[in-house]
């Protein structure tokens, strides 16, 4: 159908909404509650248009198109309603902009300035709330909230987690924790999906560049390494577009800052598939706990062992990968080195805020030392590479460092949704059948789609296969595994829907777009790979050959897996 | 028509085999004609004693006045009935006492409390019913002589009452007066003579339109619901009645819950729905136990159930009680409450009558929309649509309180005049005083001034003068209200209600308070920046109340600066006193008060400035004190001790 917006005729489309038809169209409406894919809150009224016919001003992300509709998206009345929103909210709101570390992504400050907004119109009225420290993972600043209700929305519908909700009423409103706990003891798995789509700094990560620059200081040995997603999306930091695999910049850089080696969390992800696919091919040899779930997101662990501890026994008790790779430093490359394991520091840069908290678990010691000692999310690597005043874009690149600078292409999916999933196809097939995959290219199980379910034949055993993405949809899937449904023997769950590139520590992303794009750069890196399958690593032979032994041997077992508890939580 | 001829009339146009089971139902025994009869108490052998004990009676001590009866009566030797009857709607008047003597109309007595009781008591049994306190008699077959008939009663001269019919009559925990009075039978009728398509056309044509404030047609409502696909389908009842000022929705379940369970049987019907739920304010208790025993009872009579009467039409009420948010009236947050989330709105389309509650076609109306129903089908809806005006047809509840004589709930046709409310039937302004303004809406309404009071009410006319009829809610004031007071009491109520979604309701309406704050506060307390909002004040207040009316989620932002607007509109002058002159025309803002002591008239006692919080009162015994303004926080405690008058407020 066609609508009339400022004078213009566009097109649109039947049970769209409004404001899908004017950013089709390339409209600039401002948005700050409205979250892609799901239903419309209404509650910041900064979208608003005036509509003939109307007598008050409309929500466009809420109202639905109709043939020759009337719009006018910046009249005065519009302007002037846009501009007295953006001015009541900064009169209650704090005045650190100095010092917030969202700064420069501030959605507020942008309208602010978009809108002229120039003189303090009200006197300034802070909220009575403190910060919120507890949590490993996640920083909460009420103070600067701005109540648009997204963290509570992907809490409580995507994640079906619900750790935050509003509490009290009118202007004392605030978003807070059952009985006003703190984050950390709260029914929370830090999964980050809050951080990634608050609009301004109300929630942060809980930053942790102080001490990996005091670590660089230190003189100890400081080790990289990065997780696959990394480097298809820290570029967009930089300006560069979507998608562009910025590895060798990036261990440039890092070997610029000062660290001492630099190696590929992908390698970490092979030597998970190979324990891993061994951990899945002995249960269904010796009948044991099925379905097996993979155990590599640390949200997902700890979802299970909050909500589902019935079902802590059908995880695999794999470390992931980034665990596994610390361990094997502070092992075998200590030895190999002739370092002493307590002067190796090991840094992740991972697209995730729960690993911040993983690090922190008791169990994660492998080699009698804290198997990773640093966690940065990859906007906190962007800031400390401009910290250190690196032209990132300009520099040389250059190779991660050997033993563990290798990895299969395999290795490298793991970032994506249905990227475990299929390295560990790739491998279970070879270890059970001896032979390969036919096409090692795995179709049903990717794509960002919350559920998706598939089939292998491996010899002559037809295994059933789920990949979930998205906490919630592992939710409905365990309800149904508990009222007794039969349809998986090995699922992947990531609690970050469409996976890791959609972590909770990745670059603040617009729109669904640059999840594909990153997405969309793994798989084509594996394809280029000459080595896809995470068995033929030939650094990862070497490992086992000269140190682990073999997959679930003695030395595995003690580095590479580890246990699980059920927890309780102040809010339950 | 006497009411038995109407009920016969009413009960031949059932089937049959409906007919038959209604009489079997409520009238067991052999002369069922006699049993209604004595159900109305039309001929009784022993005399009946009628209590007034809605939630305004027993506040005005009508259980004392009831256990002062019994004992009485006990001394007394007389057997007696008694029987506890809802709020007739004359509140100012309570406690009612009404008594039917054998071969007597009904006679009624108001302000009866232990201490005059016996008196009345006795002049009544020695059939001299004594004029003081005598409030009229009911119409009826023995009347009394030179005893005025209760409709002529100024209060009641004026009203139509169609919802209220049965309020203060009747035992509103019977089931059976209910019916003896005709009840059910429209709803009988509606699912055994006519299709759902009828129901809805006779309610539309009737004009009725929602009277919870919103004014939405409701046949139009039901008809929408009744389109929508859907194999369930829910009925809710919004008897939430957050207005500050508005009792009628209370008084309606207290004194005749029936009435409005019927009216829900009959839109449960038009729509296809098999399941409603009635949101109650927790804060009703008495209507909630009324309405429970209600529902039981129609239960046990078949009037709930499946397969009412027969007709395949299953049907069954829920109560779900509120917990203290008026944002919860408004009907999306209504609906999340009821789903056990928190009572926020939600934008709107989709409404409810097509995505409701747990998303299903969903119709919700108001308590006293409901209670209108029944007799739209007994009588037709040509009955109710010649009362009233072009627009607004049939009656409205109104709830009058404040500076008049008489308070109390009124039902009036549509197109009666403000003017003849508040003088016909409120009696005028008490002591003496004189009229300023009437606010009509609650907080969402605005006030009427005394040059617009000829308005006749209906909702188009409202809006024009910048009010709304809103619940019905009317606040009479007099020269000592000021009507900045007035804009600041209800913005503070909607900052405490504001459930905090949208921002320029959370915010928008916390900047306005701040400015009336500023506005009344004392010059004494006044901070720097106060003076600066205080010379702004108005024309901020216009702004900002122009953009959260345009652009606030629900009802309640989109009607918050209401009562500004129309204060400001009508009374600018005493908002320029407040912030220019400094004074309160009124003398009502407490701070903005002046007090001084008249050396003449001071005696030197030192009484007041021993009861004086902050020491501002010097002087020496026996010699004219003298406050000191600095201190001074017009707190009044001077001038309410001194016993020489000697304390000027200015």
């Amino acid at each position: 159908m066609k609508i009339n917006v400022n004078g213009k005729e566009i097109d649109a489309f039947e049970g769209e909404t409004l404001l899908s038809a004017l950013k089709r169209e390339g409209f600039d409406i401002p948005t700050l509650c409205y979250l892609e894919g799901m239903s419309p809150s209404g509650a910041c009224r900064i979208c608003v248009v005036e509509i003939e016919g109307q007598a008050n001003l409309v929500t466009s992300c809420s109202f639905p198109v109709t043939p020759g509709l009337k719009v006018k998206t910046h009249s005065p009345r519009v302007i002037n309603a846009r501009k007295t929103i953006i001015e009541l909210l900064m009169s209650s709101h704090p005045d650190d902009c100095l010092y917030c570390d969202k700064q420069d992504k501030c959605e507020l400050l942008a309208l602010a300035r978009k809108y002229g907004v120039t003189k303090r119109r009200f006197s300034t009225i802070s909220r009575n709330a403190n910060m919120d420290i507890s949590s490993p993972s996640i920083i909460r600043d009420p103070k600067k909230c701005i109540l648009c209700g997204k963290c509570v929305r992907v809490c409580e519908e995507t994640q079906k987690v619900g750790c935050i909700d509003f509490s009290m009423r009118g202007f004392k409103s605030k978003i807070s924790c059952a009985f006003d706990s703190s984050l950390n003891v709260s029914s929370c798995v830090n999964c980050g999906q809050c951080v990634a789509v608050c609009p301004t700094g109300a929630l942060m990560e809980n930053n942790s560049l102080e001490s990996v620059k005091r670590a660089l200081e230190s003189g100890k040995y400081v080790v990289a390494q990065h997780a696959p997603a990394v480097s298809v999306s820290l570029g967009e930091e930089f300006g560069l577009p979507l998608g562009k695999d910025v590895d060798g910049l990036m261990v440039s850089a890092l070997k610029e800052m000062g660290f001492s080696a630099v190696f590929d969390t992908a390698f970490g992800a092979d030597l998970t598939i190979m324990e891993e696919a061994s951990e899945f091919a002995e249960r269904i040899k010796n009948k044991g706990k099925i379905p097996m779930f993979t155990s590599c997101c640390p949200s997902w662990v700890k979802y299970v062992e909050t909500f589902y501890p019935d079902f802590i026994e059908n995880l695999s008790t794999c470390k992931s990968p980034h665990q596994m790779l610390g361990a094997v430093i502070k092992s075998y490359y200590a030895q190999k080195k002739g370092l002493d394991p307590k002067d190796i520091v090991v840094v992740s840069i991972m697209p995730c805020t729960a690993k911040k908290f993983e690090i922190t678990r008791p169990e994660m010691r492998g080699a009698n030392f804290e198997d990773v000692d640093f966690c940065l999310t990859t906007r906190e690597l962007a800031r400390l590479i401009n910290i250190f005043g690196i032209d990132f874009k300009n520099l040389k690149p250059s190779q991660a460092d050997l033993p563990f600078g290798e990895r299969s292409g395999a290795g490298k999916i793991f970032g994506a949704s249905g990227g475990v999933m299929e390295a560990a196809v790739r491998t279970a097939h070879y270890l059970l059948t001896g032979k390969e995959l036919a096409d090692l290219k795995f179709e049903p199980v990717r794509g960002i789609k919350g559920v998706k379910k598939a089939e292998v034949k491996i010899g002559d055993k037809k295994i059933k296969l789920a990949v979930l993405s998205g906490l919630g949809n592992a939710k409905d899937f365990l309800d149904a595994l508990q009222k007794g449904a039969d349809d998986a023997d090995f699922v992947e769950v990531m609690a970050c829907p469409g996976g890791c590139v959609n972590g909770g520590g990745q670059p603040f992303a617009k729109n669904k777009k640059a999840v594909l794009e990153r997405a969309k750069a793994l798989y084509e890196i594996d394809s280029k790979e000459k080595i896809r399958v995470s068995h033929e690593n030939k650094a990862l032979k070497t490992l086992y050959k000269d140190f682990l032994g073999k997959p679930l041997g003695e030395k595995s077992h003690h580095l590479l897996h580890t246990s699980y508890k059920a927890r309780a939580t102040k809010d339950r | 028509m006497t009411i038995q001829e109407e009920l016969k009339k009413q009960l031949s146009t059932l089937p049959d085999f409906a007919a038959k089971k209604f009489v079997s139902t409520f009238f067991q025994g052999e002369d069922p004609e006699k049993i209604a009869s004595s159900l109305r108490r039309e001929n009784v052998s022993k005399p009946v004693i009628y209590i007034g004990a809605g939630t305004c009676g027993l506040a005005a001590g009508a259980g004392r006045t009831r256990k002062k009866i019994e004992s009485l009566l006990k001394e007394k030797n007389i057997e007696a009935e008694i029987v506890e009857v809802g709020c007739i709607g004359f509140c100012s008047g309570e406690p009612l006492v009404d008594f039917t003597l054998p071969q007597k109309n009904r006679i009624c007595y108001s302000k009866v409390l232990p201490e005059n009781v016996e008196k009345i008591l006795d002049s009544v049994f020695s059939l001299k019913p004594q004029k003081e306190n005598l409030l009229g008699q009911f119409e009826g077959e023995f009347p009394w002589e030179g005893v005025e008939y209760l409709k002529e009663n100024p209060f009641f001269s004026k009203q139509k009452r169609i919802v209220l019919k049965n309020c203060g009559i009747i035992d509103p925990l019977s089931i059976q007066e209910y019916v003896a009075r005709g009840g059910y039978l429209s709803f009988i009728k509606a699912i055994t003579t006519m299709t759902p398509d009828e129901v809805c056309d006779c309610v539309e044509k009737s004009g009725l339109r929602g009277r919870g404030g919103g004014g939405f047609p409701t046949g139009k409502k039901w008809k929408l619901a009744k389109a929508a696909d859907a194999h369930e389908k829910y009925l809710i009842c919004n008897a939430d009645e957050g207005d500050p000022g508005a009792f009628m929705d209370r008084a309606v379940i207290e004194g005749d819950p029936h009435r409005v369970i019927e009216g829900m049987c009959i839109a449960a019907y038009a729509i296809g729905a098999n399941k409603a739920y009635v949101y109650i304010r927790a804060e009703y208790p008495l209507a909630v136990k009324n309405l429970k025993k209600a529902i039981l009872d129609a239960r046990a009579n078949g009037i709930l159930g499946e397969n009412i009467y027969d007709s395949g039409f299953d049907f069954d009420i829920e109560i779900k009680m509120g917990a203290g948010a008026f944002v919860c009236g408004e009907e999306t947050a209504l609906i999340h409450s009821i789903e056990g989330k928190r009572g926020m709105p939600r934008p709107r389309p989709p409404y409810p009558a097509v995505k409701g509650l747990f998303g299903k076609p969903t119709v919700i109306n108001n308590v006293e929309t409901f209670a209108n129903v029944p007799e739209i089908i007994r009588l037709g809806h040509e009955y109710f649509s010649s009362i009233g005006t072009k627009n607004s047809k049939g009656t409205k509840v109104f709830a009058l309180s404040g500076a008049v004589k008489r308070t109390g709930l009124v039902e009036i046709p549509m197109g009666t005049t403000l003017k003849e409310i508040i003088f016909d039937i409120g009696g005028g302004i008490e002591k003496g005083r004189k009229f300023k303004a009437v606010q009509i809406g609650g907080p969402s309404g605005g006030c009427i001034p005394e040059s617009k009071i000829d308005i006749e009410i209906d909702y188009e006319s409202l809006k024009s003068v910048g009010a709304m009829m809103g619940s019905g809610g009317l606040v009479v004031m007099d020269e000592r209200t000021c009507m900045v007071d007035v804009a600041k009491y209800f913005m503070n109520f909607i900052q405490n209600e504001s459930c905090g979604k949208c921002i320029p309701c959370r915010e928008g309406t916390k900047r306005m308070l701040q400015i009336l704050e500023a506005i009344t506060r004392s010059r004494k307390r006044e901070k720097t920046e106060d003076a600066l909002r205080r010379f702004e004040g108005i024309i901020e207040l216009e702004d900002l109340a122009k953009v959260i009316k345009e652009t606030s989620l629900c009802g309640l932002g989109q009607t918050a600066p209401n009562p500004v607007l129309s204060t400001l509109r009508w009374f600018r002058d005493e908002y320029e006193a407040h912030i220019f002159d400094r004074k309160c025309p009124a003398g009502a803002c407490s701070e903005m008060l002046e007090y001084s002591i008249i050396a003449e008239k001071c005696k030197g006692c030192s009484l007041c400035a021993k009861q004086c919080p902050t020491q501002a009162i010097m002087g020496a015994p026996k010699s004219p004190h003298y406050i000191v303004a600095e201190k001074c926080i017009s707190c009044g405690n001077c001038k309410t001790v001194c016993k020489f008058s000697a304390v000027k407020v200015s």
